[in-house]
Formats: C-alpha cells, sequence, structure tokens
C-alpha cells in the first residue's frame, strides 16, 4: 500500500503544481495516470503546440511547461504510478481513502485531488448495433500481440494512423487482411500510406475504399462482416476479426461510477476549496464544474493551490495553517 | 447591430436555434453553441481532436478550407458526410458566415 498525504489522480499540468502547492505546507503527494509519462493532454495531444495563456510566459509549449512543472515539484519528490488506470475508491476502516489501479496498486490517503482533465482515453467505436456482442469473440479495438492474429482472417478499419501501421504488420502474419476505409485518400504518415497502398497493389491486402463496415454476422463469434460502399452493392466479408481503429477519445471512465455528483461528465464542486459531496474528495482543474467555469490551465492552478488549504485541515484540523510566500523563505523541499 | 452575427443551428430533436454571435472575439462555432447550452461536448477544447462539434452545414456560405488537423479528424469520425460535414471548432466566427445553417451531427458511443 503506497500511503501518501494527497491522492492526485491525474498528472496533468493541474495534477502535477497540486504537488508544488502541497509541498510547500508540507503535505507529500503521489500521482495517478493512465498514461504512461506525465503531463496529461500537454503530453499525449500537443507537446508541440505552443500556450499562448499561461501567467509570464508570452508563449511556451505545451511540452516544455510540463518539463518546468516537473523541475518546480523536484524538491517535494512526488511518487507516481504511471501507466495504471485508477479504477476503484474505497473507504478504509480508520477513515482514508483508499484509490486501486486496474493492475492492482493501492493506494492511502486522508485525501484524494481528482485532477483527471478529460479523463481516460479509450477507443473510438463505430456506429454498429451489435458490436458490443462481439468484443470478447471477434472484435479487437487495442491490438496487445499481433500474434493472436497469425493465419487468420482479419477486416480492419479506419484510414488514420494507426489502422494504416496495423495493416502494414498484419498482412505479413494474417492469411487474409482486409483494410475497409471510408474514402479514397489517406492521410496518414507519408511512409505508412506507400506501404499500405504497395501491399494493396500486390494483393497482399485487399483495400475496399468510400466504404463502412456496417454490419457483423455471426453466432457466438463473429463470422462475417457487412460492407456497405458507396454507388456499389453491398459486400459480405467472412472474417475471423474485425478491428475497427478510430484511435483514441477521451472518456470519464471510472471515476463516473465512485459516487461523485456529476453534470454532464465533470464532477460539481464547492468553489470554497473544490471538494466534491465526498467529504476528503476534491476535483481539480478541466475535471470539475462550479457556475462560471472556464477550462483553463491557469483556473486549475488556482484550484490546487486553494484545494491544499482544505486538505491541509483535514489532515490537522488543529494547526492554524500560515500562508507560506515564497518570496519571503524560498521553497524549502522534503 | 455591430460586429454581431445571427447562426442557425438545428438540434438533434430537430429544434431549429437562432444564435447571436460576436464577430469581435474570437470565437468558434463550437464556443457560440456552447454558450448557448446546446448539446455540443466539445471534449477536446477545440483541437480538433474528439468531433464532438461535428456539424452538417446545410447553407451555400464558403467557409475556409480544411485545415489537415480537421481533415484527420473527420477520417476517423462517424456519421461523416463529405460534402457537408464539419468541425464547429475550426468554423470561426466572422461576419462571412452570418446566417450559416448548421444541423448538429449525431452523438457517437465511446
Amino acid at each position: 500500500m503506497i500511503e501518501t498525504d494527497i491522492i492526485i489522480i491525474g498528472a496533468g499540468p493541474v495534477g502535477l503544481f497540486t504537488v508544488f502547492e502541497a509541498g510547500l505546507i508540507k503535505l507529500k503527494c503521489h500521482l495517478i495516470d493512465s498514461l504512461p509519462m506525465p503531463g496529461g493532454q500537454l503530453a499525449e495531444i500537443y507537446p508541440k503546440k505552443p500556450i499562448y495563456d499561461i501567467p509570464g510566459y508570452p508563449t511556451i509549449m505545451a511540452g516544455e511547461l510540463v518539463d518546468k512543472l516537473m523541475e518546480q515539484i523536484a524538491p517535494f519528490h512526488p511518487g507516481f504510478t504511471l501507466g495504471e488506470k485508477a479504477e476503484k475508491l474505497e473507504k478504509l476502516e480508520d477513515g482514508r481513502w483508499c484509490v486501486t489501479t486496474d493492475k492492482g496498486t493501492k493506494h492511502a490517503a486522508k485525501n484524494v485531488a481528482i485532477a483527471g482533465g478529460l479523463g481516460v482515453f479509450t477507443p473510438r467505436k463505430p456506429p454498429i448495433s451489435n458490436l458490443n456482442d462481439y468484443e470478447q469473440c471477434g472484435v479487437d479495438y487495442i491490438i496487445k500481440d499481433p500474434e493472436k492474429f497469425r493465419d487468420k482472417r482479419v477486416v480492419i478499419s479506419g484510414g488514420g494512423d494507426s489502422a494504416l501501421d496495423w495493416t502494414v504488420i498484419l498482412a505479413d502474419i494474417t492469411s487474409e487482411c482486409t483494410l475497409v476505409h471510408r474514402r479514397t485518400g489517406f492521410r496518414g504518415a507519408l511512409d505508412s500510406v506507400e506501404k499500405v497502398m504497395h501491399l494493396a497493389h500486390t494483393g497482399k491486402v485487399k483495400m475496399v475504399v468510400n466504404a463502412e463496415v456496417d454490419e457483423l454476422i455471426g453466432v457466438g463469434s463473429l463470422k462475417s462482416v457487412g460492407i456497405s460502399i458507396k454507388d456499389m452493392p453491398k459486400e459480405y466479408i467472412e472474417t475471423d476479426y474485425f478491428l475497427p481503429l478510430f484511435g483514441l477519445m477521451p472518456t470519464l471512465g471510472p471515476i463516473a461510477d465512485w459516487g461523485l455528483e456529476l453534470k454532464k461528465d465533470s464532477i460539481l464542486v464547492n468553489t470554497l476549496d473544490y471538494s466534491t459531496n465526498l467529504e476528503g474528495i476534491y476535483a481539480i482543474g478541466d475535471v470539475n464544474h462550479y457556475e462560471g467555469k472556464l477550462k483553463l490551465i491557469l483556473c486549475g492552478f488556482h484550484e490546487a493551490t486553494l484545494m491544499v488549504q482544505s486538505a491541509f485541515k483535514r489532515i490537522y484540523p488543529d494547526k492554524n495553517l500560515v500562508l507560506k510566500y515564497t518570496t519571503v523563505n524560498g521553497v524549502t523541499g522534503f | 447591430m455591430d460586429n454581431q452575427i445571427t447562426v442557425f443551428v438545428t438540434d438533434r430533436d430537430g429544434v431549429r436555434h437562432s444564435l447571436e454571435a460576436p464577430t469581435d472575439m474570437g470565437l468558434s462555432l463550437m464556443e457560440v453553441m456552447r454558450i448557448h447550452e446546446l448539446p455540443v461536448k466539445a471534449t477536446c477544447g477545440g483541437m480538433a481532436m474528439c468531433a464532438t462539434c461535428q456539424v452538417y452545414v446545410e447553407s451555400d456560405h464558403e467557409l475556409r478550407e480544411k485545415t489537415d488537423d480537421e481533415e484527420a479528424m473527420l477520417d476517423e469520425a462517424f456519421f461523416v458526410d463529405d460534402e457537408k460535414s464539419r468541425l464547429g471548432c475550426q468554423i470561426k466566427i466572422n461576419e462571412s458566415i452570418n446566417g450559416l445553417e448548421v444541423t448538429l451531427a449525431p452523438e457517437a458511443e465511446s
């Protein structure tokens, strides 16, 4: 069991800065993130995009902001559980909260700060009515081990990088590989597009363009897919697997079932200290909602700062908290 | 009124809304739809990365050409109509789109 003062769910900019503000008042933090590296959206989606509304930085690359935050919080030695998704929240007998990840790592603390941003990245699913019925028996959204498809027939759907890259890999090991794309052109990395085109010319990949897989047929497991093709009769292809690869999309994920008061996909908080309806659970940054909420990194920093003051009072109800000005004494790590 | 245009958005229940939008604030159509509390998730916050603000353009306004980011997203989105689909976050509110008529695309499951 990892023990700390504040468990922070989400290692994006707001989660990272929480470590700093907590550190100033001698609280320790441990961060959990489903991504394998810190930075959240900034690292995963747009590391090379400039941000213009960080005070003091007329412009800064998202990736650079993450690096600087990591440098800023280094004196407070935060712990990290990366590449694991926070899945379960329970109350322990001693009143602390316990957060368990999908890999079984347990964390305990009096306070939990949910700084989950957009949520966890999950595969985008095409709108096919019985898609879910075949999830364990013929439909995969994420390919963990390509060997699973050796000498099998696969139909891949999608036109982005992941669909193209997997087509190149699977064309070699499958007995039959079909790529279905809604458009005629591909916009992926030039190299992958050329490889796929070459595979199509040499007959290693069957390419169906201007088309969408919109029907799944099988008994118990998937047997064939129906493909609607623009201005052509519908085609049916027998297959062992259907792999819809349409990229990832963030969703709130397991947090939605933790008994928190939600509005749409956001957690409702009290702006006094960004506390939720569960005592000791806070929500800060893009994941929360209150009247007048703005989804800005800047606002998340402010929310984190007020939140740690409240967390302190929960840990030390008898101590008078003195707000520290870093200009007076600098930053003392621990 | 100066610096103000009107755009028309038909929601997923078929109700047509008339939205007033200022042209001098650098807003996108997605943001205007959010301000008027239309059911647009805007998960990615306007970075052409989620397609939750996808609309079908019904009027013949000339819109700015799609960027590579927008094209790439529409490649992977669902319910896409190649003639009409655009991402609301990539449509800038300015004088040239006064009277624009759009319909919200269906929501995709995730």
